[in-house]
């Protein structure tokens, strides 16, 4: 299915108009479209719901950092139709991407595919692009407490900060004897709440 | 009998304390990459550290006196290499294998801590990308030259 017999399907469904989605040529024949971001929920679930599309998998999130072109950031939805029996009728493969200007909100698609919720939470990680309606906004690979978005263009990729290790736990008697109390507790109620952690100190 | 027929041998306690610590150095179990291999070759058959009595990887920091720190330490997992080291009881010793944990190797990057010597005392560096067995078999004995040298009793 070409990129603007999709696009077709798009407007048609969102009686939107075809102007707003831009079919773009790719070196490797798979097609692709640009969506606006004010239409990217949407969009995404008649991509996913129409019966002559049906792409019912998200491969991957992926963006790209134009630095210091505006809008600054690109979203990629890698999406994919099975073809299978109640999944569209052939194979094909979709290139979905979204500009997004820095500082932009981009709504989160993890309503309509669960496998956005980790792709997007790696966009965030790496980007600091902010997705709306997330229901589980953190990091995923770097370090919690870890300033600054590493894939961003100006990012010092040579950046040499302190290693941060933290001092053990520390755990004084109360607290010790409270854990085990609460973890016998909570092997015999699973409705229990977790043991509580002790304090966890900063070494710098 | 006469006296030179005694079965008895004199030395110093010191003497003996380090004979015992350097002829069993056992390794916890902490490989990060690509040296893990050569690490887990040299454990094996054709090159066996058993001959050095360092055969004996434990899972368990607490049954441990060296660790072979295999491989980049990514910034993430340096609590973790600091926490294990901490349950090693003493005397603990520390190889850094290979050019990643010795310097960072080629991941000059904000993800990988530059030389494992940031976060734990090395005692011994093995050069390499990755280092072969024998280079790590010849770290293992220059650590225990080290620790024959050392004093047992401070």
């Amino acid at each position: 299915m070409q990129a603007t017999a999709i696009i077709e399907v798009l407007s048609r469904a969102l009686s939107a108009d075809a102007t707003r989605f831009e079919a773009v040529e790719s070196r490797d024949g798979m097609p692709t479209i640009y969506a606006p971001i004010e239409l990217l929920v949407e969009t995404c679930r008649v991509l996913r719901d129409t019966p002559e599309l049906r792409f019912v998998f998200l491969a991957d999130v992926a963006a790209v950092d134009y630095h210091p072109r505006d809008p600054r950031f690109e979203l990629l939805y890698m999406l994919a139709c099975p073809g299978v029996a109640g999944y569209g009728d052939t194979p094909k493969r979709l290139r979905l991407k979204v500009r997004v200007p820095d500082g932009g909100h981009v709504p989160s698609v993890s309503s309509i595919w669960q496998s956005a919720n980790w792709g997007e939470r790696e966009v965030y990680d790496f980007f600091g692009l902010h997705f709306d309606n997330h229901p589980d906004m953190r990091r995923i690979l770097m370090p919690e407490d870890w300033e600054g978005f590493p894939m961003r263009k100006d990012y010092p990729v040579q950046i040499n900060q302190r290693v941060k290790t933290y001092e053990p736990l520390q755990v004084s008697e109360g607290e010790f004897v409270a854990n085990m109390e609460a973890s016998r507790r909570a092997a015999q109620d699973p409705a229990r709440p977790e043991p509580v952690e002790g304090r966890r100190a900063r070494q710098d | 009998m006469s006296d030179n027929d005694l079965p008895i041998l004199t030395t110093t306690v010191e003497k003996v304390v380090q004979w015992a610590r350097r002829s069993s150095v056992w390794p916890v179990t902490f490989g990060l990459a690509c040296c893990a291999i050569e690490m887990m070759a040299m454990s094996a058959g054709r090159y066996d550290i058993a001959r050095f009595g360092a055969e004996v990887f434990r899972g368990s920091p607490r049954q441990s006196d060296l660790m072979i720190v295999a491989g980049r330490l990514s910034r993430k997992m340096a609590p973790v290499l600091r926490r294990i080291y901490d349950q090693m009881p003493e005397p603990k010793y520390v190889i850094s294998m290979g050019a990643c944990a010795s310097v960072g190797g080629v991941f000059d990057n904000y993800a990988i801590v530059q030389g494992v010597d940031q976060v734990v005392p090395v005692d011994v560096f093995v050069p390499g990308c990755p280092p072969r067995p024998e280079a790590l078999i010849y770290g293992i004995v220059q650590l225990q030259r080290k620790i024959d040298q050392s004093r047992s009793f401070v």
